[in-house]
């Protein structure tokens, strides 16, 4: 089993889940974040003095899948969430110990 | 047989005519008559002014709860939002109580040209009837709540220097202190009877202040200069910028100040009358200009328009045409509030940096300096046609009431109240900042002020979102 994280632009949210659901991942966890790779932010007014926001709002995704899905996963996250421009955002992947289902304790890839 | 009825009802009705007679009383005279129509006119007129007034005092107690609370929240940090919303608030309650104890009588009982007396302590004497030094329509107790609302938002407005740093505690004594020793005589010097100050009861040096531009705007502005640079700055400031939380908020808190100032400067007339009219206007016109010159002074300057910005220009007119609202032309509301927006956006946005204070939410650059440029600009553009406020003491006719008019002697009145609110300001607040600092300090430590006043000072979080 593998985790995938994604932080994405947030307009590309609906076109991402879409993407995932479509080829058979349907259980992940979506958070609401705030960060920046190379993308500067933007400046702010604040009683006439500029400043900097460097923190950008992003959306990231989590989800365990089973080993055969992983690259599938990938692809389909890199061609819904593209835009061609710096921020589009970065995608991680890591070995999953275990998974278990809370509500009957079912474990190993038949509880994703 | 028909003649014999006629002659029957004939005599009938003459029998009955004195029953008929006797139970209407004689017919009122012409002047019985006229007499009750003039105490049903004087009571119309009455009812019409107690009905504007009361609606008054409920706008400019908005003004307060929650249009500044609303404001002054929005432009703090998260943590801070409940603590700044509260000081407001706590005004609400203390100035309220203090007020029927005891302020209202060093305000407007009779006593010097600089301060009442404690004739009216515990609102002795403040009935349902009339005092015609203050107005003779309505209620003294309507008058009373109505001046009450004002003082109730004078010390508020003061909270805006030192929010994010100061212990609740030293501030509620601070500001209960300050509303006897600065607002008090204040008060009592520009409205109350005999006061120096008091343009309509024969005061010394007549300043003109409509609706409180120097009793409450000016003493409220430097007090709060004074106190920022007492308490210092926060921490980080200036070099980490603390942006406002919620824009939002300050914008709703904004624009309930804009509706509530009708009650402040309208109700100033203490009636429903057109001098109401003129003054409703001419704040109207204020905040719409001053909205216009601030975001455009901003517009030029940075490149945007920010809605901060315009809806700080729109206070900053209100604040100036505060003093003016019933003496001066709509055309010069609109002069008024395009110069104090422009003034108020040099002062919050140029001058604070030079001198490098920390008056947090601008009540200086505001209201200080609003009040200030406000209460001189009235003097240039006061108009007996709106309001013939100087008589001959002899003749009776009307005379000149400022600049435009030829008498630019008024100016040189506004300065010495300007002067006086200044004064009473600095040496007020500085002695009873010193006074409560000594007693039980006024900050709060870095670390409390890093955590955020709303845990530290009222265990509580404004947000939270999670539950």
């Amino acid at each position: 089993m593998e985790k995938i994280e994604a932080v994405i632009q947030p307009s590309k949210l609906d076109a991402v889940k879409d993407a995932l659901v479509e080829i058979g991942i349907e259980g992940m966890t979506i958070l609401e974040a705030r960060g920046h790779g190379r993308q500067k932010g933007h400046t702010e007014f604040y009683r006439g003095r500029e400043y900097t926001v460097d923190l950008l709002p992003k959306i990231k995704l989590e989800m365990v899948v089973p080993d055969e899905l992983a690259e599938k996963a990938v692809q389909a996250i890199l061609s819904s969430a593209r835009t061609g421009k710096i921020g589009d955002g970065k995608i991680f992947r890591s070995k999953i110990d275990d998974a278990i289902r809370i509500r009957n304790d079912e474990r190993g890839p038949s509880a994703l | 047989m028909r003649r014999h009825t006629l002659s029957l009802l004939l005599v009938l009705t003459l029998c009955c005519s004195p029953i008929l007679f006797a139970q209407t009383p004689a017919a009122p005279s012409a002047s019985d008559r006229i007499s009750k129509l003039e105490s049903q006119v004087a009571q119309a007129q009455s009812s019409a002014d107690n009905a504007w007034m009361l609606t008054s005092a409920a706008l400019v107690l908005m003004m307060t709860g929650p249009g500044l609370a609303l404001f002054y929240g929005g432009l703090v940090r998260k943590k801070n939002v409940l603590s700044t919303m509260m000081q407001s608030f706590a005004m609400m309650a203390i100035i309220s109580v203090l007020w029927a104890l005891l302020n209202y009588s060093l305000a407007f009982g009779p006593g010097t040209s600089l301060i009442g007396s404690l004739h009216n302590v515990f609102l002795r004497g403040v009935g349902l009837t009339p005092d015609p030094d203050y107005s003779a329509t309505i209620p003294l107790q309507t008058f009373m709540i109505y001046q009450l609302m004002f003082a109730i938002i004078t010390p508020a407005l003061v909270t805006g220097a030192f929010a994010e740093r100061m212990k609740f505690s030293a501030m509620a004594a601070f500001l209960t202190l300050w509303s006897i020793v600065v607002y008090s005589p204040m008060a009592h010097m520009v409205w109350g009877k005999g006061g120096l100050l008091n343009a309509s009861l024969g005061g010394r040096f007549p300043c003109l202040d409509f609706a409180g531009g120097t009793v409450v705007h000016v003493t409220s502005g430097v007090s709060a200069l004074v106190c920022a640079l007492y308490l210092g700055k926060r921490v980080g400031y200036p070099k980490e910028p603390s942006p406002p939380h919620s824009v939002v908020l300050s914008f709703i808190g904004a624009c309930l100040l804009w509706v509530g100032w009708f009650g402040f400067n309208a109700g100033s007339a203490l009636g429903s009358s057109p001098l109401a009219t003129s003054a409703f206007v001419n704040t109207h016109f204020g905040a719409a200009a001053a909205a216009l010159s601030w975001a455009l002074a901003e517009w030029i300057r940075n490149g945007k328009p920010s809605a901060l910005g315009a809806i700080s220009g729109s206070v900053a007119g209100l604040v100036a045409i505060t003093p003016a609202a019933g003496f001066v032309q709509p055309m010069s509301a609109i002069v008024i509030g395009l110069v104090a927006g422009a003034f108020c956006y040099f002062m919050v946005v140029k001058v604070k940096s030079w001198f490098g204070y920390d008056d947090s939410l601008d009540a200086f650059g505001v209201h200080g300096a609003g009040g200030t440029i406000g209460a001189i600009m009235t003097g240039l553009f006061a108009s007996s046609l709106i309001n013939p406020i100087f008589k001959d003491a002899k003749t009776g006719a009307t005379l000149p009431s400022g600049a435009i008019e030829g008498n630019w002697h008024q100016v040189l009145n506004q300065l010495v109240g300007i002067s006086i609110a200044w004064v009473i300001s600095i040496v007020g607040t500085l002695i009873l900042l010193k006074i409560v600092d000594l007693a039980i300090g006024l900050r709060v430590t870095p670390e409390e002020e890093l955590e955020g006043l709303d845990l530290t000072q009222h265990g509580e979080e404004g947000y939270d979102f999670a539950s």
